[in-house]
């Protein structure tokens, strides 16, 4: 019987033993001369990414033999954040992680990042491209680093518009032309091929953002303290997304699944359709017909929204870390690296300098389609982030959708969303 | 292992003085009693760790408010603004309309179905295995499926009804259809799962009582009236009980194929505590939400045990 006991106990404590010291392992203390940091990545895109991100590892550790990188795949983009925030809670912060380049507020209200503008010179930043900085900056402060970025353009299916009598070199290039050529795409009332698609699930803030920007500016202020959701440009983009439908029939009603539309388009079940660039791969390798990639059009000038995950170092980790860090993160937006991560990937190369690599000058030229997205930047605004990013997105989120539902109407949904965000907004004002 | 005669010889050596009949066996009793405690240790180590503390941890949390990093104190502010959350009172409503719309259907459906492939034919158990083969899936593949049996246009439920004539609806898209759509998967995927608890239940039952109905000439629907229903209450109210907590923890779905949407119209309370906890990062506001969710659960648990238990006839 007390052996029995005694057993027991043992096994007991064995267990527990194991338990304890499977938790004390993965931080990145020094041992024997090595630095060991943490780098978290999500994979959002189509693509071996995992892969690739493990083979920039590998290149990293041979130049640099003394630091060692833990590159830990974190799944989607919210995974990933949820791993990265429980472990700065358990007091184990990472040194680096590719997060939204909109979460930039929730990291910083909840002072988790560190500052970065000292420790790069200005021509570093300067390099990358405005309008992915805009979502690092707050002020003349940067916060994070461009790595992983996308924005919205347009694909339009090249032989639709043979068969419906338009110039296959010409897409649409303001909404009227849009409008115009989505009635003349549009075969069997829909049945047979929609005109055009805009998702409207998940990303439909992303959407309406950039229909506002091509009508006036952006909807929400720099310092992510205000949003402009009932402003009359605001509501002008979300009556044109309902008008699509409803009033010009090219679009499909009610809402519109995100990761169906690719498919759409690539079944030939609409003609055009927004998306975003990070799909460009894979349009690429599955379309069996000529595809073509533009400006989304204009109202009264382009505009388009960028989106994806930035570069964010954590605070509380050892100068040595620290230093590897600073070291890993330059490897990584290094012009040949950011070149061949875009074509690797279908992400739009951050910097300036990649597009003037070999490279991507050739890769550019066999496929133009690729080089739509950079073009477009010049007409970029960043990606809506404010303080409670995911409330204030949830807030306009619904009220997007309440209107393409038409459980309300563009007015009444956006004046309530207006509402609300400021009461959320309102522990931020000064 | 209490009959070994190691336990004897121990309880005998424990009691050597004289004692009374009575005293005698509370105290071996209570040694048995410290070693099933002792055998439960681990699993109570466990449900601490996993249970009981992150409960508690909830109902401490829903207290505070602020910034993950920085909480502060805040006492039933919380509860207020969450009680009068439009967004709280929508998932609640759902989450309601929710089980009235899956679990009567899918028990009934189950019972329907275990009575019918109770019986002895040829081919009843290529039946069973299809009828339970949705159970085996887990429930973000069986999403994904569906999400693609309810896309408009080629969608298999529209290229059917198109087939005879009709234009269906945008099933996920619509505030008016997302929701029945949601309450037929999820009676496709629980109904097998239910049916296997009845077919257990229905082949326990007492021979003797049908064949003395059969002898009165009872009708087959009297006899399930009379005997088959009321001696299958057992299982019902166990069946009852796993289907309304399961209407509250089935969210994988929402997760693939509306994420809650389109404005809410199939948001279910676990989603929206997902929502707050790991988009928002409102924490305070999360442990609010699960407190709720706790409450609701122990209550309905507790009554079914409590109350329901007593109505039924074993």
């Amino acid at each position: 019987m007390k052996k029995l006991f005694s057993l027991l106990t043992a096994l007991l404590l064995v267990f527990l033993a194991a338990c304890s010291s499977g938790t004390s392992n993965g931080d990145g203390g020094s041992k024997k001369g090595t630095t060991e940091i943490d780098f978290y990545f999500p994979v959002a895109v189509g693509g071996d990414v995992a892969k690739i991100v493990d083979n920039l590892v590998a290149d990293f550790e041979k130049e640099n033999p003394d630091i060692k990188v833990n590159a830990r795949y974190g799944g989607s983009y919210s995974e990933t954040m949820t791993q990265v925030m429980a472990a700065v809670q358990g007091g184990n912060p990472p040194e680096l992680a590719v997060l939204f380049s909109i979460d930039l507020f929730t990291l910083r209200e909840n002072d988790v990042i560190e500052e970065m503008t000292p420790l790069f010179d200005k021509k570093y930043f300067d390099d990358f491209y405005g309008a992915f900085m805009a979502n690092s900056k707050v002020g003349d402060k940067v916060w994070s680093l461009p790595f992983q970025r996308s924005t919205i353009v347009l694909y339009y299916n090249k032989d639709a518009f043979k068969k419906a009598g338009l110039n296959p070199d010409a897409p649409p290039k303001t909404w009227d032309e849009l409008v115009d050529y989505g009635k003349k795409l549009t075969v069997n009332g829909g049945k047979d091929q929609w005109g055009l698609e805009i998702p409207s699930t998940g990303y439909q803030y992303w959407m309406t953002q950039a229909l506002a920007l091509q009508t006036e500016k952006n909807i929400m202020s720099e310092d992510g303290k205000k949003t402009y959701f009932n402003a009359p440009y605001t509501k002008e983009a979300l009556q044109f997304y309902l008008d699509l439908s409803k009033k010009h029939k090219v679009m499909p009603e009610g809402t519109i699944e995100w990761a169906t539309v690719p498919s759409d388009f690539l079944s030939g079940r609409t003609a055009m359709m927004y998306h975003t660039t990070g799909n460009l791969t894979n349009v690429k390798t599955n379309a069996n017909f000529d595809f073509g990639v533009a400006y989304l059009p204009a109202n009264n000038q382009y505009g388009s929204p960028t989106g994806g995950g930035n570069i964010y170092m954590f605070k509380g980790v050892p100068k040595e870390n620290k230093k590897a860090a600073i070291k890993f993160m330059k490897f990584l937006t290094e012009p040949e690296r950011v070149a061949q991560w875009s074509i690797d990937t279908g992400y739009v190369a951050t910097r300036k300098s990649a597009y003037e690599t070999d490279k991507l000058k050739k890769y550019v030229s066999d496929f133009p389609q690729a080089v739509i997205a950079r073009e477009q930047l010049e007409y970029a605004d960043s990606e809506l982030a404010t303080y409670q990013n995911g409330e204030v997105q949830k807030i306009f989120n619904d009220a997007i959708q309440a209107v393409l539902t038409g459980k309300s109407s563009v007015d009444e949904s956006l004046d309530k969303a207006q509402k609300d965000a400021e009461k959320v907004l309102k522990p931020f004002q000064d | 292992m209490n009959n070994t005669p190691e336990t004897y010889k121990k309880a005998a050596m424990l009691n050597h003085a004289p004692v009374t009949k009575n005293r005698k066996k509370l105290r071996s009793g209570s040694n048995q009693n410290m070693f099933a405690y002792f055998l439960l240790l681990p699993s109570f180590i466990f449900l601490s760790l996993f249970t009981f503390y992150p409960t508690l941890k909830s109902v401490y949390l829903s207290f505070y408010s602020g910034p993950m990093t920085r909480l502060e104190f805040s006492g039933l502010d919380q509860y207020k603004d969450v009680l009068s959350d439009e967004i709280f009172r929508k998932v609640i409503l759902n989450n309601i309309l929710f089980i009235i719309g899956t679990v009567p259907a899918s028990l009934f459906l189950a019972m329907y179905l275990a009575i019918w492939l109770n019986k002895k034919m040829a081919g009843s158990a290529l039946l069973r295995t299809s009828f339970f083969y949705p159970t085996i899936i887990p429930l973000i593949a069986v999403a994904n499926i569906w999400l693609f049996i309810y896309t408009p246009q080629y969608g298999l439920l529209a290229k059917f009804l198109q087939g005879i004539g009709a234009h269906g609806p945008n099933w996920l898209g619509s505030q008016s259809t997302v929701m029945i759509a949601m309450i037929l998967m999820i009676i496709w995927k629980d109904t097998g799962f239910y049916m296997i608890f009845y077919l257990a239940g229905l082949q326990n039952l007492p021979k003797d009582v049908y064949e003395s109905a059969m002898i009165e000439g009872a009708k087959p629907f009297q006899m399930f009236r009379y005997i088959t229903f009321p001696l299958l209450m057992p299982t019902t109210l166990f069946v009852m009980i796993v289907a309304i907590t399961n209407a509250f923890k089935n969210v994988d779905h929402l997760y693939i194929m509306t994420k809650g949407g389109p404005d809410n119209a199939s948001n279910l309370l676990l989603y929206h505590i997902y929502e707050a906890a790991f988009t928002n990062w409102d924490l305070g506001k999360a442990a609010v939400l699960t407190v709720v969710l706790i409450a609701v659960l122990l209550s309905i648990t507790a009554f079914n045990y409590l109350f329901l238990d007593k109505k039924i006839h074993y």
